[in-house]
């Protein structure tokens, strides 16, 4: 304050919002996805370490059910492509179409919400079983937090993109949120094969 | 459109703004509001700091004064001041009050106050989430500690081992709060881990390339990341526990295909980093002070950087020497023995630095620099004990014992509460303008070492003749009654200094020294700014030229301009080399994080009662994040091309 302050750039020209790693919110981001992936990761630990104190796997139970997991993966591979469109179409800040991507992927969303619920009921044990059964729920229901989750957020911001609040750090979210829903169909394909084929092959 | 932005006035910092003004128009934009709805929703990273130091503290008092309960309880034999059931409430709540509740959030604590100062930006990252934070912690805190004087307070250890943290042998709800401590205070700590790592990575003044990031905001970098990969393993491990406590899960039942080892495994997967979650920081405290008192910059900064990132690696390899009696195969025992002991390579390294620094520095020995010594002293020692830990034979001799204990407060006290004392005596002038007495802390410095040793030193003798920890009492004439007596006056001692700084910081906040700037002559940018910093924390923001900024330009660091001073804004610098990318604005002040803590807060006790609160309780919780994060305003209209 005493002294006059010696000014080496003025950088009133910079932008005042930006995409992906030159924004906070992409970071952060990616830090909670981190956090998440190191759960999903210890929990799949737990299953084998599990496993590996058994004689047989799934002890006295039949595997889950193919069909709801498999079609979640099928699903869900198929949602990156309308998910990938809706990140491109929000880097271009297009408004209508993001609305567009938007309401498809909060369809997308729903849907998988319905079928997460079916595959619940295939898996063919309860959580209270034994160590099999509530590691077979908990790697779902952990995986099915993340899907609400998501899904929530993504209808939040459907409905925020059709308000007035409509500025350019919205389509900032709308990129930090597919980036999310690629960690979630990531997650879902080891994790897929960990309750629907490892059963089955070890 | 409010009147403000109407105004006609210049929007920017810069030349053609008069210095008066700018610090005016900042004030108006980045004050809390005043009043009892402007502290709830303060988002101020200084005033959420001070906060957490303070919760933090008051933890440590409490928590210490269980560990003078029990030194009183052992002060003799076969003496009966606390029951058995008392004893292990007052054990578990000691050390889980101390990891997670005190060693955990007060260095956090300090992240959050110092790491924007000290990489020269006006806002933490994630305002709001860090807000959010303190909430969740407080309530996991309070939750624990009313738990604790109903008589529901754990008493399985801070560990909480099954199966006696199982449903079998721990009826009633007494773990269930322990495990949901964790959730609570997990919650809280990988909040702060993310905003810390973005804020360094993203907030770093123009010219902090990675080489001259200060190595306080290097540590905090590195704790941060261990956050994020080792608090996910007691989240989860905490989860399974409640989960078999609560609806009949198996993960931990050896009788339906659980393993009780499963728990250990988990667990230790983050106990053992959380050791360097704690340590990490106080390098970083260590790392500020030596140089400022040595009179000279760090020797060897990239040997540091490389040794806090080998030991954040190191720290995730070791987990299974808290295992070695387990019966574990015998090669996975060589493994962790080899990682426990290559770990003290960094740590060495670290060592020798400051030794360096000081041999070569014209050392001032204030307070700070006395802690920073203490330090150096206690922590070789408990490193020493440490590396006779890591060998199988002795480990197996001394396990369970109080020899255990002694070596981890050497390392824990030694290693994290003599710099953290250090850091408070070194930063207090810049959290409250005011200096604390170097007089009362050269006494609160000389209790604590005298005290620190007679209190723990005759630990490892006790441990070595058979002592096992954990003890409510013992029975005379087993030689333990001399040394167990020195042992609670060490304590006394070590407690006459913690009163002899409460009234130090007392006494000085009210009539302390006025502490200018930079008190202590010190290089790094939080002291570029006011003792307090105003809420906006640099009036431009500065521009960096080497590794000691303050030492290199003594008249004044160059800045640069062009942030708005009507609105909220931070400036993004690009990972590597911080150029300049984006003005970013930063959230106003909000109820909302209060809001949804307290919605979290719901959910997490109710489950402690009835799985279904999982259900309820998350329909406040989605209100409270969608209030939290929907826009408060109409857009901001576009800038004004020209100012």
């Amino acid at each position: 304050m005493e002294r006059a302050p010696r000014f080496a750039a003025d950088l009133a020209h910079l932008p005042t919002s930006a995409h992906g790693p030159r924004a906070t919110t992409w970071w952060g981001t990616l830090g909670f996805i981190l956090i998440e992936a190191t759960g999903f990761a210890l929990a799949a630990a737990a299953y084998f370490y599990l496993m590996g104190q058994t004689e047989t796997w799934p002890p006295g139970q039949s595997p889950p059910d193919w069909l709801w997991g498999t079609l979640q993966l099928v699903l869900m591979l198929a949602s990156l492509w309308p998910n990938w469109w809706t990140d491109r179409v929000a880097h271009a800040d297009d408004l209508r179409k993001v609305r567009i991507g938007l309401v498809a992927m909060s369809a997308v969303g729903l849907l998988t919400l319905v079928v997460r619920a079916f595959e619940f009921g295939a898996l063919n044990c309860r959580w209270d079983d034994n160590a099999y059964g509530s590691m077979v729920w908990v790697l779902l229901g952990l995986h099915a937090t993340h899907l609400i989750t998501d899904v929530g957020d993504t209808l939040v911001l459907t409905v925020l993109m059709f308000t007035k609040h409509v500025e350019p750090r919205r389509f900032t979210d709308v990129t930090d949120n597919c980036v999310y829903w690629n960690f979630v169909v990531a997650a879902w394909v080891p994790l897929w094969a960990l309750l629907y084929v490892v059963p089955r092959v070890v | 459109m409010s009147p403000r932005d109407a105004s006609p006035f210049i929007r920017r910092d810069g030349p053609a703004l008069e210095e008066v003004e700018t610090y005016a128009r900042l004030e108006r934009t980045w004050a809390t509001p005043p009043g009892l709805w402007g502290w709830l929703s303060s988002v101020d990273h200084k005033q959420v700091g001070r906060r957490y130091i303070v919760t933090a503290f008051v933890f440590f008092l409490l928590a210490g004064l269980l560990a003078l309960a029990m030194r009183m309880q052992l002060a003799g034999p076969e003496q009966t001041l606390l029951t058995p059931d008392r004893y292990n409430q007052i054990f578990t709540m000691h050390g889980t009050t101390m990891m997670f509740l005190f060693a955990v959030p007060v260095m956090e604590a300090f992240a959050i106050y110092l790491v924007p100062l000290m990489v020269g930006t006006r806002a933490i990252a994630f305002p709001r989430l860090n807000a959010f934070s303190y909430w969740v912690y407080l309530a996991g805190g309070v939750m624990l500690w009313v738990a604790f004087i109903l008589n529901v307070g754990p008493d399985v250890g801070w560990f909480s081992y099954v199966p006696l943290a199982g449903p079998q042998f721990s009826p009633g709800k007494r773990t269930d709060f322990w495990a949901q401590m964790i959730t609570f205070t997990e919650v809280a700590a990988l909040a702060v881990a993310v905003e810390i790592i973005v804020t360094v990575f993203k907030q770093r003044a123009p010219g902090m390339s990675l080489n001259r990031i200060p190595l306080f905001v290097w540590g905090q970098l590195v704790t941060s990341f261990m956050v994020v990969f080792a608090m996910p393993a007691v989240m989860v491990s905490s989860s399974m526990l409640i989960m078999d406590r609560l609806i009949g899960t198996h993960f931990f039942n050896p009788a339906e295909g659980g393993d009780a080892l499963l728990w250990q495994h988990l667990f230790w997967f983050f106990g053992h980093p959380e050791v360097y979650i704690i340590f990490l920081p106080a390098t970083g405290f260590v790392s500020s002070i030596l140089p400022t008192f040595a009179r000279r910059p760090i020797f060897g900064y990239t040997a540091l950087v490389l040794a806090l990132v080998a030991t954040g690696f190191l720290g995730f390899g070791l987990w299974v020497h808290h295992m070695f009696v387990t019966g574990l195969p015998h090669l996975g025992n060589s493994f962790y023995t080899a990682a426990s002991m290559a770990i003290a390579v960094p740590s060495g390294i670290q060592i020798f630095c400051w030794l360096a620094t000081l041999w070569d520095g014209r050392p001032r020995f204030a307070t700070p620099l006395l802690f920073v010594i203490g330090f150096i002293v206690i922590f070789v020692l408990g490193g020493l004990s440490g590396i006779m830990l890591a060998s199988v034979p002795i480990d197996s001799q001394v396990h369970d014992t109080y020899f255990v204990v002694a070596h981890f407060h050497y390392v824990l006290i030694g290693g994290a509460v003599f710099p953290l004392f250090g850091a408070v005596y070194y930063w207090f002038p810049k959290f409250t303008g005011r200096m604390l007495s170097e007089r009362a802390g050269a006494w609160n410095f000389g209790l604590f070492f005298v005290g620190f040793n007679l209190a723990f030193f005759p630990m490892h003798i006790l441990g070595l003749i058979g002592m096992p920890r954990r003890v409510y009492s013992y029975p005379a004439g087993l030689g333990w009654d001399d040394l167990n007596l020195l042992a609670t006056a060490g304590a006394t001692i070590l407690a006459a200094g913690v009163l002899v700084f409460l009234g130090n910081v007392w006494h000085s906040l009210k009539y302390g020294l006025v502490a200018d700037d930079n008190p202590w002559g010190a290089a790094t940018l939080e002291w570029a700014t006011t003792s307090p910093p105003p809420s906006f924390n640099f009036v431009h923001i500065p521009v960096v030229t080497g590794s000691n900024p303050l030492w290199e330009e003594p008249d004044g660091l160059p800045v640069v301009g062009g942030l708005r001073v009507d609105q909220r804004e931070l400036l993004l610098t690009s990972v590597v080399d911080a150029e300049p990318e984006v003005r970013e604005p930063s959230p106003e002040p909000s109820i909302w994080p209060l809001l949804s803590a307290t919605a979290v807060t719901i959910l997490f006790i109710g489950s402690i009662f009835t799985p279904w609160a999982v259900v309820w309780g998350s329909i406040p919780l989605a209100v409270g994040l969608i209030g939290w994060f929907w826009p408060k305003s109409a857009p901001d209209t576009p800038e004004p091309v020209i100012d």
